[in-house]
């Protein structure tokens, strides 16, 4: 029997059929399929018994608390705490993402110094003992106030350790980073006289009238804000948004009201100017509870008819009369502004015109209103001798001017510090701790900051990752991340009630961090007798615990502390003014500036359109770059693959030759940079949209290098009233590439 | 030339009588040393070839053996304690399953060495001693994208271990551990019969298994929540 051709392919064909009846084809895709799922790059949770660590989230200030699951010492997911008045259970993508944080690769896991432009790691003593060194030359040569610090916050303990050091150690240079709050805490504060901070009640509203606040993209606290507006809508209630762009906020709103950007206040004060004509305002209120309102009124009624502010805004009459009645005649109406997440302060006449909106309804200290609430005033440690080196310190002016006879107003104008320190022979800042802030990244005009920061002789970095800030610093004293140490959370951003959070470790530092709290106790002991008597503790927890006293035990037990009943004082006791009434006008109200729009930065002739900034929760853009949860939840209208897209309306792309997907460089005073242009019918012709928290150049390979900074393209523009930044976009152009 | 030119000349080739190669006549079936029976042979040899490769030798190549770190005795130990297999196979306070039990729950009794039995002098000496966790091979390990809650099952609907994971409860010993070499998982869950057939309700534990009882039972088959498929009860 010859074996051929035939044969062969016979023995080919039955071992076909027969691998087909046997279990073998079907039996291996099973197992290839299952193969598949278990990558070895593949993350997978540990097994074993999850506990819970209430604690309270600090990646933003939103305050909001967290119950952090392990399993043995392992953090595998942080969810929102149950029950708490802020959050109630839920949390934002931010939040999700924290463990990326803790165990990313962006950590800062030693000391450092740089020398020669290089990173060495350091051991804690040593940079300890180098920065005293320098801090006590300073003292010696008289030179203490040009020690400064920049905090993410300026309330608990740690920024008030910080603010402390300075004190008595002779410097007035403690600044806060900049945000609404600066504007909303003014206006308070001349208008009723209050220290205190705003609190928005919308989930009790039945009207919201939004002057491009972002309650979708992280206006003041997310989580509580987005809550809020759904209870609004379950109320009955209604939401009228005004932005010259299409924002998730504005799609879900009931009303969206396309403005010419920056002209907000204007369009308030025409609101104003209808109410008062028609009557509409609360008399109870007015008559009984304010004073000025006759001054206030004459501005009003002549500067701002309907014809002028149709035509600075582009809204025309009708609509503004129709929003007017509306905003009036609602039950509980609350006007709130701050664009977008609130990250910029914007102008202090348009934060005063808002404010005014709300005094006229009477919605004020009352459930569905603004309300504002006090400032925490559990920190009260006593006062000590201050040696005549840090008097003689503290009675030189503030390097940023804030307080100064320009600047009365502002408490911190962080925007004016690289321009002082850029312009000045001498840096009039010899030395600067940077804590809980990425100011190199998220201040206008990173180039100028970035310089300034250079320019700083040491610069001394508590960052706990590897950023934009922690680059140009001299060094770095890691701090621990949020999970793993204990803080104070003195502040949760627009919730309209007196609240503090316990931040607390949920597993021991991973790496060979420190305290920031410690570390400046630590260093107020290396100084002088009377520097080191103001700082009695042994460490931060001891002084937390003092400090907290009888607070300590309901935050360990509870998380949180809440004053659940607080509204908001009564009218009668509201206002602390002079009057003991709210003033729509007093002295220092009259002394300011008129209302003008703040113009853009840049020639029109050279730059025709407008570049403003949108937020988005799919990104963070202060202190914390975003994790990589994030950048992948990012749509593809934002960014694709490294690119950046940029919001042009379809007429004005037509008008410069420029169609979906193009790539076009965008320039500005600032810089030049390539982008991908993106149609979209929801941005107003003549202004493009870019996005905040892209064009990161630190956080490593998940961030860095992926679209354009916004910062790195806009300016701070002097709001001439307060100093602070007013900027609300910048001119810019678009051309093909 | 044209197509039809083309064609006539096919046609006039059809009529050439000479050129006809397919001329009517006897057909003779080739004989001898035709291949129709060594066709057949040689099929059947393939077939045969393969069958016996997936059914017999693939099983064997596909599956490691694997001995568990200690030999233990869940009949003895069934024995000794109160509440059956929940004894030590608990719930947490949480309603989580603790799964296979670790050295906290063995050391209360096994601190030290309480009988004869080389195996617990083994686990004293070379875990308890140590502190070591014992690395046991878990036969109803599933991959990591299935979701299971014990609780629904054991306490909502009233399910007997047994159920799912047979009579172990019974064993005096440990059956060998069969590694899928490609999956990586215990030959438990496809079962121990290649062809997938199963005789008892534990045999199998794969996810038709669990669809079967599920329909016969007339379980929810989507979302709780949103009513629809519920892909995302079991997988993530």
């Amino acid at each position: 029997m010859k074996i051929d051709r035939r044969s062969f392919l016979s023995f080919v064909i039955g071992g076909a059929a027969g691998t087909a009846l046997s279990p073998l084809p079907w039996k291996l895709t099973d197992d290839i399929a299952i193969w598949s799922q278990n990558w070895p790059w593949t993350p997978i949770p540990e097994r074993g018994a999850s506990t819970y660590v209430k604690s309270t989230c600090t990646l933003c200030q939103a305050g909001c608390g967290i119950s952090v699951r392990l399993v043995g010492d392992r953090v595998v997911k942080i969810e929102g705490m149950e029950g708490h008045p802020v959050n109630d259970g839920s949390v934002c993508n931010l939040g999700v993402a924290g463990m990326q944080l803790l165990y990313g690769p962006n950590r800062v896991k030693n000391p450092k110094k740089k020398v020669n432009g290089k990173w060495h790691d350091i051991a804690w003593e040593d940079a300890i003992a180098e920065i005293a060194a320098k801090l006590k030359e300073l003292r010696e040569k008289d030179l203490s106030h040009t020690v400064a610090c920049i905090s993410g916050s300026d309330r608990g303990t740690v920024p008030e350790l910080l603010n402390r050091f300075l004190r008595f150690y002779g410097s007035p240079n403690f600044m806060r980073m900049p945000s609404i709050q600066d504007n909303y805490e003014l206006a308070l504060y001349l208008t009723q006289g209050v220290r205190g901070m705003p609190g928005f009640d919308v989930g009790h509203s039945d009207f919201i009238l939004s002057f491009g606040s972002g309650l979708l993209e992280g206006w003041e606290s997310p989580v509580y804000m987005s809550k809020a507006k759904s209870s609004l809508r379950d109320n009955g209630g209604r939401m009228d948004q005004i932005e010259p762009r299409l924002s998730k906020t504005a799609a879900k709103s009931d009303k969206w009201i396309a403005i010419k950007p920056g002209t907000e206040g204007a369009l308030a004060l025409g609101i104003a100017h209808v109410i008062i004509k028609e009557g509409l305002y609360r008399r109870d209120f007015v008559d009984n509870y304010s004073t000025g309102f006759t001054e206030w009124k004459t501005t009003v009624m002549d500067g701002f008819p309907l014809e002028t502010v149709s035509k600075m805004t582009g809204i025309d009459g009708e609509q503004i009369t129709a929003l007017a009645r509306d905003f009036a005649r609602a039950r509980k109406p609350l006007a709130i502004c701050g664009r977008g997440a609130g990250q910029t302060p914007g102008s202090l006449q348009d934060f005063l015109a808002v404010h005014m909106l709300n005094a006229l309804v009477g919605n004020l200290n009352r459930a569905g209103g603004l309300v504002a609430v006090p400032e925490a005033d559990y920190i009260s440690w006593p006062e000590a001798e201050i040696d005549k080196t840090a008097a003689k310190g503290l009675q030189q002016k503030r390097a940023d001017g804030a307080g100064s006879t320009d600047y009365t107003h502002a408490r911190y104008l962080l925007n004016r510090l690289p321009e002082v320190v850029n312009a000045s022979q001498e840096s009039p800042v010899q030395m600067l701790f940077i804590s809980g802030a990425n100011p190199a990244y998220s201040m206008p005009d990173t180039q100028s900051m970035s310089n300034a920061l250079e320019k700083i002789p040491l610069v001394v970095s508590f960052s706990s990752y590897m950023d934009e800030t922690a680059a140009h610093a001299d060094m770095i004293l890691p701090n621990h991340t949020y999970l793993e140490r204990y803080e104070d959370v003195a502040v949760a951003r627009g919730f309209p009630k007196p609240y503090i959070g316990l931040t607390r470790p949920v597993i021991e530092p991973l790496y060979n961090t420190r305290h920031v709290g410690d570390v400046i106790i630590q260093l107020a002991k290396e100084m002088e007798d009377l520097i080191a008597a103001a700082f009695p503790w042994d460490d931060y927890q001891v002084c937390l615990e003092e400090t907290l006293e009888d607070l300590w035990d309901t935050l360990v037990e509870e998380g949180f502390w809440v004053d659940a009943e607080y509204s908001g004082a009564d009218w009668t006791d509201a206002f602390e003014t002079d009057t003991s009434k709210f003033e729509f006008s007093n002295q220092d109200i009259k002394a300011l500036p008129g209302y003008n729009p703040v113009r853009a930065e840049g020639d029109e002739s050279f730059y025709p359109l407008v570049l403003i900034p949108f937020d988005t929760m799919r990104l963070a853009s202060e202190y914390i770059g975003s994790p990589p949860f994030l950048v992948k939840s990012l749509e593809n209208t934002i960014l694709k693959g490294n690119e950046v897209l940029v919001e042009v309306n379809p007429a004005t792309a037509k008008t410069m030759g420029l169609s979906n997907g193009k790539i076009a460089t965008l320039t500005t005073p600032k810089g030049s940079y390539k982008v991908r242009v993106y149609l979209f019918d929801g941005i107003m012709p003549g202004v493009v949209g870019l996005v905040r928290g892209l064009g990161h150049t630190a956080y490593g390979k998940f961030l860095a290098g992926k679209g354009v900074n916004y910062n790195a393209l806009s300016g701070s523009v002097e709001d001439p009233v307060t100093g602070l930044d007013a900027s609300w976009g910048i001119r810019a152009k678009l051309s093909q590439a | 030339m044209s197509t039809e030119d083309k064609a006539n000349d096919v046609s006039a080739d059809a009529q050439d009588p000479e050129s006809n190669t397919f001329a009517p006549g006897p057909i003779t079936p080739e004989k001898g040393d035709g291949a129709g029976g060594p066709i057949i042979l040689f099929f059947i040899l393939g077939l045969a070839a393969s069958m016996v490769l997936g059914w017999v030798i693939f099983p064997k190549l596909l599956y490691s053996q694997k001995r568990q770190p200690i030999e233990f005795n869940h009949a003895l130990h069934n024995e000794l304690v109160d509440e059956g297999c929940e004894s030590c196979h608990f719930f947490r306070e949480d309603g989580t399953y603790s799964g296979v039990p670790t050295l906290a729950q063995c050391i209360d009794c096994h601190e030290e060495v309480n009988g004869e039995d080389p195996e617990e002098e083994k686990f004293v000496s070379q875990y308890v001693a140590k502190g070591r966790e014992v690395p046991w091979l878990v036969y109803s390990r599933q991959p990591d994208c299935v979701f299971f809650s014990h609780a629904a099952h054991v306490k909502m609907a009233n399910m007997a271990c047994v159920t799912c994971h047979g009579p172990i409860g019974e064993s005096e010993s440990l059956k060998v551990y069969q590694k899928n070499r490609i999956s990586g998982y215990s030959r438990d869950i496809w079962g121990e019969n290649i062809a997938g057939i199963k005789r008892n309700s534990w045999d199998r534990m794969k996810m038709d298994d669990c669809a079967e009882c599920h329909s016969r039972n007339n379980v929810n088959q989507g979302s709780v929540q949103t009513h629809r498929g519920g892909c995302f009860v079991c997988h993530h």
